[in-house]
Parts: C-alpha cells; sequence; structure tokens
C-alpha cells in the first residue's frame, strides 16, 4: 500500500540527491563536449575557487537571513494587532493575505513595473521624498534590498496566518492574570506571547528559510540575477550553469551543496525544536 | 488570546499604512492594464477616467493564455488527484501499521521536506529525459506527487480515528484498504478539503520545475506563460500589455479568494499546526 | 477504484504534444517540421510569424511547419539545447547569429553547403545576402546560418528636444554627441541627453565603441576576444564618460525593455537601440524624431550587427532537413523579407528586399527605414566566440560594473580578458 508513494519518492526525491552527488564528481559540459570525464572533486574545486560562487552564497545568505526576520516581525505584528478582531480587522487581514493566492511570476511582473525608473509607483514615491532618480534593479547596491522588499510583500500574510492560528490556541486565562498583575501589552508580549509562539516561529522559519532557497521565479523576471550577479542567488545561479552553460558537472555539484544546506537548515530546526520547545 | 476588540490608533495608522502598501501595486497593475496604451506611464494613469479593454484583447492575440488556463488546470488537477491516492495510502500505513523498516522509510518521508523538487531539478529532469517525458503534463507532476506535506498532515489526522470505529469495521469484514476507504477518508475529509486547496494554490502558481521540463505553449503553464510573454513584451516596454497580461492570470485566482476567503484561510491554518 | 481513476487520469495526462523530433504518423505522404523562434523586440510578431508558417503550408501541403514561440533568444537557445539533449531534436529555429559556435561544437546543426549547392540558383541566393549579415553566419568558408531578423544599434533622436536645445541635426561623431547630450540633459525635469541599455545585451551596446575605436571584440575563428584592447579601453572609456564625467546619461544599468519607452515619453533626447525597434515608436511617438548613424568615434562610423538566423538541425532526417530548407528558402524571399522587416523593424538582409516596390515606397515615404542598410557598410560582425554564453556573461558583468560605478574601466576590462581567456582556453589551436 505504501508502494505508490514509495516508489515516486525514491524516483523523485532519494535518487536525485545520490545521482547528483556521484555526477558532481565529473566533469559533463556541452559547451566543450566533454560527456564524462572523471574529475574528482574538480568541480567543488572550482566552485569554491570561484568569485562569482563566493558572491551567490553571500547574495543567498544575506537574502535569507535578511527576509526571513523581517518577514517573520512583520507578520508576528499583523497576527497580534488583527487578532484583536477590531472592527475591519478582517479586511485587512485580506489585503495582507492576498499576495499569497497569486504567483510569484505575477508578483514578479507587479513588482517590475512597480520598480521602473521614471514611472514606476516606488520610484515616483521616492522622487516625492527627495531622493531623486533611482534605477533600483539597475544598480547593485539596491537590487538585492529591492528583491527582498518584494518577497517580503509576497510571504509576510502567508505567515501572518500562522501566527494568527497559534494565537488562537494560546490560553486567554494567562493573559487575564498578566492584566490583573498590571503588566502593559508591551511585557505582556514580550513574557507570554512571544515564548508561547516559539513553536509557531519556529516552524514559520524553517518554512521561510527553505523558501529563500528556493528563489528564483522573480530573479529569471527582474534582474535575470544582474546587474553584475548582485541578485545572482543559489537557484538561479544553479539554473544557469545547468541550463545556460551546460556545465552538469558543475551544476550537480551545486545541487549537492544546496542540499547539504537544506539538510543542515533541517537538523538545527529539529536541536531547537527539541531544546526550545518543552516549555511549561 | 484576544482580548479586546479595539486596537490603538498609533496600531491602526501603522496598519493602514501597511495596507495601503500591500494594496498599491495591485491597484496600480489593474488601472494600467485598463488605460489605453498610450497613457499606462502618464502621470495621471491611476486617477484617469478613460478605459478600455484593448489591452486584454491585444494580450490575449499575443500569446495563447487560453491554453495556458488550460494546461494549468489539467495540472493542478492531475497532481491532486494522484496525491489523494498516494497520501492517503501512505498515511494510513504509517498511521497503523507496523513493520521492520517503517521507521527507516519514515525518515526518508522526512528527507523530503527538507529538500524541495526544486533544488533537485537538474537530476530529475535528465530523469525525465531519459524516461522520454519532457514537455509532458507527467514530467511537471510527478516529482510532487509523493507529497509528504500531505503524508504527515493526513497521518496526523488518521491518528485521531477512534479505534472503535475502525474495529468495528474490521469487524464487519473490511479489510485494510476498504477501511480507509469506509472509515478514515469520510472522518478526514476537512484536512483533505484543506490540503486540496493548498495544494491547487501551490502548484497553480508554481514556475520553476514546470518552466524547466517545458518546451511547448501545448504544455506551458500559466505562470511559465506569464514569464515568457513578459520578457518578449519587454522588447518594447508596453506596460499596459505587460500588466493586461498579468491581470489575465491572476483575476480568476482573486476572484475566488475573495469569494471563498475563509475557506482558503481556514484551509491555509489547518494545513500549518504541526 | 482509485487506481482506475489513477490509471485513466495517467492515460490523459500523457498530453504530450507532438513529439518534434518524429515524423508525424498521420498521413504519409506529409512531413511535419517543428519551427522554434524567439520574440526579441515589441509587436504581434507571433501572429506574423503563425500567419507566415500557414501560408506557407498552404503553398506546400506536404510540409507542416509548426512554429513554437519559446521567449528571447538566450531562452529559445536554452530550450533547443535541451531538446536535443532530450532527444527531441527541434527541426529549424531562429537563434542568434552569434550562436553558431556554441551550436557547431555541441555538434546541433548542419552545415548548408550541400543544401545551398543543390539549388540552381544558390550561389546567388546567398551572394544576395548582405556581407555583413554573412560575416557572423560562416565558420570559415561554411555557410551555417541564414540571415532572417537582422538589425543593427541606431541612434533614435528627438528632433523636438534637439531643435530646443539648438541642435537642428544630430550629431555625426563623439564630441558632437556630448554636446548635445549636455543641451538636453535636464535633470530636475528628469530629461536625460543619452541612454544606451546596459541590461540584455550588454555587451552588443559596448561593442559600438569598440569598432568605432577600430579593433573589433575579436578574431574571425571565434578563438580570442581582446577586451583589453587599447581601442576597446578607449571606446569603453567614452561611454563610461557618458556617465560619469559629462553626466548625460544616467548611473545604474539601463534597462533593455524601457529605453524605447523613455524615448517615447520624451524623457530621453537621443537613444542607442536595435533597428528593430523602429516600428514600435513609429506608432508610438508623437513628435518627430528620426533615426541616424551612430555617432562617429575616431575610427569613423560603425556598429554590430545583431539578431538571428535560420539553422538547420543535425539528426532529424533527410526529408525534413529538405523540407526545412523549403520553409527557409520561402520565409526569405525578397519580398517577404521586405514585409518582415517593415512589421517589425528588423533590416531586410538582402539587397533583392531592398529593391522591391514594397520596399522602396516604404524608404520613399519614411527615410528611417533606409538608415540602418546605409549604416551596414560601416557593419562589423557582432561579438561571437566558443563558448559564447559564458563569454557574454563575463563581458556583460564586466560592463554592469562599469556603468554602476562598481569598477574603473582599466580593471573591469582586464578582468574580462583574463575570465574569457581561461573560458576558451580549450578552444584555442
Amino acid at each position: 500500500m505504501l508502494a505508490p508513494a514509495l516508489v515516486l519518492l525514491l524516483v523523485f526525491t532519494i535518487y536525485p540527491m545520490f545521482a547528483a552527488g556521484y555526477m558532481s564528481l565529473f566533469q559533463i559540459n556541452m559547451a566543450t563536449r566533454q560527456q564524462m570525464v572523471w574529475a574528482g572533486f574538480a568541480n567543488y574545486q572550482q566552485l569554491f575557487a570561484s568569485p562569482l560562487f563566493r558572491q551567490v552564497m553571500k547574495n543567498t545568505f544575506v537574502f535569507a537571513f535578511g527576509t526571513v526576520p523581517f518577514s517573520i516581525g512583520l507578520a508576528m505584528y499583523l497576527a497580534v494587532q488583527l487578532n484583536r478582531r477590531f472592527r475591519g480587522s478582517a479586511l485587512f487581514r485580506t489585503i495582507f493575505f492576498y499576495p499569497t493566492v497569486i504567483p510569484m511570476m505575477s508578483a514578479a511582473t507587479i513588482w517590475l513595473f512597480m520598480y521602473t525608473p521614471q514611472y514606476g509607483v516606488v520610484n515616483r514615491l521616492l522622487v516625492l521624498f527627495g531622493f531623486g532618480e533611482l534605477n533600483l534593479l539597475g544598480n547593485s547596491a539596491t537590487a538585492l534590498p529591492a528583491i527582498m522588499l518584494m518577497t517580503v510583500w509576497k510571504d509576510a500574510g502567508y505567515f501572518m496566518l500562522f501566527y494568527l492560528a497559534g494565537l488562537q490556541n494560546l490560553p486567554a486565562e494567562l493573559y487575564e492574570a498578566a492584566e490583573l498583575d498590571g503588566a502593559s501589552p508591551w511585557a505582556q508580549f514580550r513574557r507570554l506571547t512571544l515564548p508561547l509562539l516559539m513553536p509557531t516561529t519556529l516552524f514559520v522559519t524553517t518554512v521561510s528559510l527553505i523558501n529563500s532557497f528556493k528563489t528564483v521565479d522573480q530573479l529569471f523576471l527582474m534582474t535575470a540575477g544582474g546587474p553584475n550577479n548582485a541578485t545572482n542567488l543559489l537557484l538561479y545561479h544553479l539554473y544557469e550553469q545547468a541550463f545556460s552553460f551546460y556545465d552538469r558537472g558543475v551544476a550537480a555539484a551545486l545541487t549537492v551543496i544546496l542540499v547539504v544546506i537544506l539538510m543542515i537548515l533541517a537538523i538545527i530546526q529539529n536541536q531547537w525544536v527539541d531544546k526550545r520547545i518543552h516549555y511549561n | 488570546m484576544a482580548r479586546r476588540n479595539s486596537i490603538s490608533f498609533a496600531a491602526l495608522l501603522i496598519l493602514t499604512l501597511l495596507g495601503a502598501a500591500w494594496v498599491i501595486p495591485l491597484l496600480w497593475t489593474f488601472a494600467t492594464a485598463f488605460r489605453p496604451a498610450n497613457q499606462s506611464v502618464a502621470v495621471g494613469a491611476l486617477i484617469s477616467t478613460d478605459w478600455t479593454l484593448e489591452n486584454f484583447a491585444r494580450a490575449w492575440s499575443y500569446a495563447p493564455f487560453g491554453q495556458y488556463y488550460l494546461n494549468t488546470t489539467i495540472l493542478v488537477v492531475g497532481i491532486l488527484a494522484m496525491q489523494l491516492v498516494t497520501t492517503t495510502l501512505a498515511a494510513f500505513v504509517f498511521a497503523r501499521m507496523e513493520f521492520p523498516g517503517r521507521n527507516l522509510i519514515f525518515l526518508l518521508f522526512l528527507l523530503q521536506l527538507m529538500v524541495p523538487a526544486e533544488a533537485l531539478a537538474v537530476p530529475n529532469y535528465i530523469t525525465m529525459r531519459k524516461l522520454g517525458l519532457i514537455d509532458t503534463h507527467l514530467a511537471m507532476m510527478l516529482p510532487y506527487v509523493a507529497s509528504a506535506f500531505g503524508t504527515f498532515l493526513l497521518r496526523q489526522t488518521f491518528r485521531q480515528v477512534p479505534r472503535e470505529l475502525e474495529e468495528a469495521a474490521v469487524i464487519d469484514g473490511c479489510g485494510p484498504l476498504q477501511t480507509l476507504w469506509h472509515v478514515f477518508i469520510p472522518l478526514a475529509r476537512p484536512t483533505l478539503v484543506a490540503y486540496g486547496l493548498v495544494s491547487v494554490s501551490y502548484h497553480w502558481n508554481n514556475f520553476f520545475w514546470p518552466m524547466v521540463v517545458t518546451n511547448t505553449p501545448e504544455n506551458r503553464p500559466l505562470t511559465v506563460g506569464l514569464a515568457l510573454f513578459a520578457k518578449a513584451v519587454e522588447g518594447g516596454s508596453d506596460w499596459a500589455l505587460v500588466t493586461a497580461g498579468t491581470v489575465i492570470v491572476i483575476l480568476p485566482l482573486l476572484v475566488l479568494f475573495l469569494v471563498f476567503q475563509r475557506q482558503f484561510i481556514s484551509s491555509f491554518m489547518h494545513s500549518g499546526i504541526k | 477504484m482509485l487506481l482506475a481513476v489513477l490509471l485513466l487520469m495517467l492515460a490523459g495526462c500523457g498530453g504530450r504534444s507532438t513529439s518534434p523530433g518524429s515524423q508525424s504518423g498521420g498521413q504519409n505522404s506529409s512531413v511535419e517540421i517543428s519551427f522554434y523562434y524567439p520574440v526579441a523586440v515589441g509587436g504581434p510578431l507571433t501572429k506574423l510569424i503563425e500567419d507566415m508558417a500557414a501560408q506557407f503550408t498552404k503553398e506546400n501541403p506536404d510540409i507542416v511547419v509548426k512554429p513554437v514561440f519559446s521567449g528571447n533568444y538566450a531562452d529559445t537557445l536554452t530550450k533547443v539545447q535541451t531538446l536535443i539533449q532530450g532527444g527531441q531534436t527541434p527541426d529549424v529555429a531562429v537563434l542568434l547569429s552569434t550562436d553558431v559556435y556554441t551550436l557547431v561544437d555541441s555538434d546541433a546543426i548542419i552545415p548548408l553547403t550541400d543544401l545551398i549547392n543543390a539549388d540552381p540558383d544558390g550561389t546567388s541566393y546567398i551572394a544576395d545576402f548582405f556581407p555583413a549579415f554573412m560575416a557572423n553566419s560562416r565558420i570559415g568558408d561554411t555557410v551555417y546560418g541564414i540571415p532572417f531578423q537582422r538589425s543593427m544599434i541606431v541612434m533614435y533622436y528627438n528632433k523636438e528636444l534637439l531643435s530646443q536645445a539648438g541642435f537642428s541635426e544630430p550629431p555625426r561623431n563623439w564630441d558632437e554627441l556630448v554636446a548635445a547630450g549636455k543641451a538636453i540633459t535636464k535633470p530636475d525635469a528628469g530629461i536625460w541627453g543619452i541612454k544606451i541599455p546596459s541590461d540584455g545585451y550588454p555587451y552588443w551596446m559596448a561593442q559600438v565603441f569598440a569598432i568605432q575605436s577600430g579593433r573589433n571584440l575579436m578574431n574571425d575563428d571565434g578563438t580570442e576576444v581582446y577586451f583589453n584592447s587599447p581601442e576597446n579601453l578607449q571606446g569603453v572609456s567614452f561611454m563610461r564618460d557618458l556617465i560619469f564625467t559629462h553626466k548625460v546619461m544616467p548611473e545604474g544599468v539601463i534597462s533593455w525593455a524601457s529605453t524605447p519607452t523613455d524615448f517615447i515619453s520624451g524623457k530621453v533626447g537621443m537613444i542607442y537601440h536595435s533597428s528593430g525597434s523602429l516600428t514600435n515608436i513609429t506608432n508610438s511617438a508623437n513628435f518627430p524624431f528620426g533615426v541616424a548613424f551612430l555617432p562617429a568615434g575616431p575610427k569613423g562610423y560603425g556598429a554590430p550587427t545583431g539578431g538571428g538566423n535560420f539553422y538547420i538541425f543535425k539528426g532529424i532526417g533527410e526529408a525534413k532537413q529538405q523540407a526545412a530548407w523549403k520553409f527557409i528558402r520561402f520565409m526569405t524571399e525578397p519580398e517577404r523579407l521586405a514585409q518582415w522587416s517593415l512589421d517589425t523593424g528588423y533590416v531586410a538582409p538582402r539587397q533583392a528586399s531592398w529593391d522591391t516596390q514594397l520596399m522602396k515606397d516604404a524608404v520613399a515615404k519614411d527615410p528611417n527605414y533606409g538608415v540602418a542598410r546605409d549604416q551596414l557598410q560601416y557593419a562589423r560582425a557582432e561579438l561571437s566566440v566558443h563558448n559564447n554564453p559564458q563569454v557574454y556573461k563575463i563581458y556583460n558583468d564586466q560592463i554592469q560594473a562599469i556603468v554602476n560605478g562598481q569598477k574603473g574601466v582599466p580593471e573591469a576590462l582586464e578582468e574580462a580578458q583574463r575570465q574569457a581567456e581561461a573560458v576558451l582556453a580549450p578552444f584555442g589551436r
């Protein structure tokens, strides 16, 4: 009975990991017509020595550790506020959540438009506030933050929902007791809400980190990894190596690196769960 | 849980500003899509009252959006149908059966949660090539069918099925499959619906793997079609067209979302509970 | 039960498009060929291509052409290579003329010599194509591609903005370009003198300045590049000076796509862009504008060619190769190329097209259409070498670094040269 799921799992999840590992030990490059030349760890050495790879890794980590806290912080703030069920909170919930139901690719077209120099909304606002003409996607310093901003826009509502769910499960008595003790809202948040929401936070952090390593849709459309690789993230770099430069060996090595990173993240998350979740 | 039914003015102000930031991109996109093309980038675009449907007509003629819609529909329905089969079977096994190696296999499923299909695009692409499945619907679907996420979700739900019901079914002569069909699945309906909504939503919006594995409009889903459309149109940067194409792609989604809001939201929340 | 449903779904979901690489099983006598093509300029090009393909099948009922739009040039190349690796070789495609080395290196395309010689008018057919366009269509003496949608970089200029700034004629050389640019640029009003795009195809634009400084960027074999030559240094420095010294061009990467739009909305006085954007600009600009030669550098006028050629793929069988050749001949008939050129703004690549009444009338009505053809005499081959995509990326990255102010020109060009040489090393003879 397990067979269908198991077979598919083996073929499309387990086997590919090993296949990538195997392939990464060869030089397979269509541009230079190398079919399967044994290379040992040469692909990895090439990667680690490559300034481009180092930049890609730096970009990816900046992106991941930049967007995750922001998305989560924002999501938590929104959830806490919207949980108060004031008049109109349902409308706000819809507003913040709707980006989740549209494809990232359409968010990309929307924001490409928003970031267009001179008539994009963002740029007009910047001019209004005295920042002058800025070419956000065309400037190496601002391109990655611009992508990070639209990613937070897309994802925060999704995480907000998980926090809303988490908040609904919090025991009211604790808060009532805190009120009686004269605790301020901020103190209540810090001492009660935050720790009680830890399981949700952990879950959301994991999902968010994994998502950030999967980021590629908006890069494909908005920047093609540029300018000058400022927005070149790991999965996009992998795609370029495999399908634009036909260097299968290096692409396989990148796959292995990506898988290892994801597994490390998962293991860390697991350890944290064990340590931090046990809570009274 | 929530105590007050009101929030501070400061908080309301912040929420309003944020809300505006969230909604303006959408509004601007819609506004531009409905404006005549030569007004798309004019300053007054948002408030002008000129409107037209010609951008949509043009966009529709430039790219086979109808075909893309069909492909995406086939894709999400196909994936969901197969997922339902594999995940209910697997969840049942994990919830109720004991056998040697069970923990090991469970671990394998766990691996899939950590390593998404996108990361394995290159080896999976080669596999598809060897199977002769490049540029088929099947190729877009297969890596996602054995959904560990769905399996775990259902397993949790199945574990909560009271033993008595199960035993009653066995007494009535039901084998495992029949028990699954008659007892477990009906009880798990809310979870299945929630999962279905999440799955459809995810795969409707999926881009990378379908892009890697399809070549022709016959199989291209909406997301890939929109990307290629936007890139091609960029040759002249015709924002009226690009926004029209975007609206064509997202309008049904937004409408469905607005109508079925509660179901959407509760499905997503439900699926997150671990 | 569920399993039965599953099987049914699987059967239905096979949904595979007619496998392009295999013979169509249906009619015995008809051949089906798949035709992959990109769209890189604005306009309803997919419809035009499909109409032309349908017309061809009408005239040749035993050959069915299946056109497949596959994105821009880079996407189409990726798709084509992917197909080949997947064992579903396409039959005919339009790809960049500069992709020829990459295609030959991966053993993807056939030389067209035999097909040309088999035609009674083969030699005169090839001779009718402008030499500048054939330069990127050959390796050595062997023809691999047939020019179809070829282009050049030209300068579009806003006559109103120029005359307001006191210029009745467009600039003819670098000094005049700077002068005109300075007169037009009004930072407060958001108006720039010049915009030269630096995304999409930055190497192409930068190549203008290399050619105008006297040395092209590569050798004829595609095995060497000359990014750090003194000529290129001079050329790229001028481009950089436009941004940082004369301040007539904005900093940062300028989007290929929004450059024509900026021009149309009167935000920039002069732009360097593909001749292929002419139709779009003509239809959208509501002010008088002109097209001119790119202002001359120290060694005169010059521009790289661009655009796409037809290629026929290997391993598709005799019948399909013949069919594909017939299709190519059809698509490159003088009248058809002329019409295609007028519909899109691409430069008709053969002399005979310019002699058609259609073209003569068009040029008489709007001289802008003739400018690219006139500039052809100064045109040189577009950057094209082995391992092209990698080399493009290397050079593109450095150009973007320069316009972003991240690197100085000598440093960037040395880096580009170094990286390119490493990547070209396996091909050196």
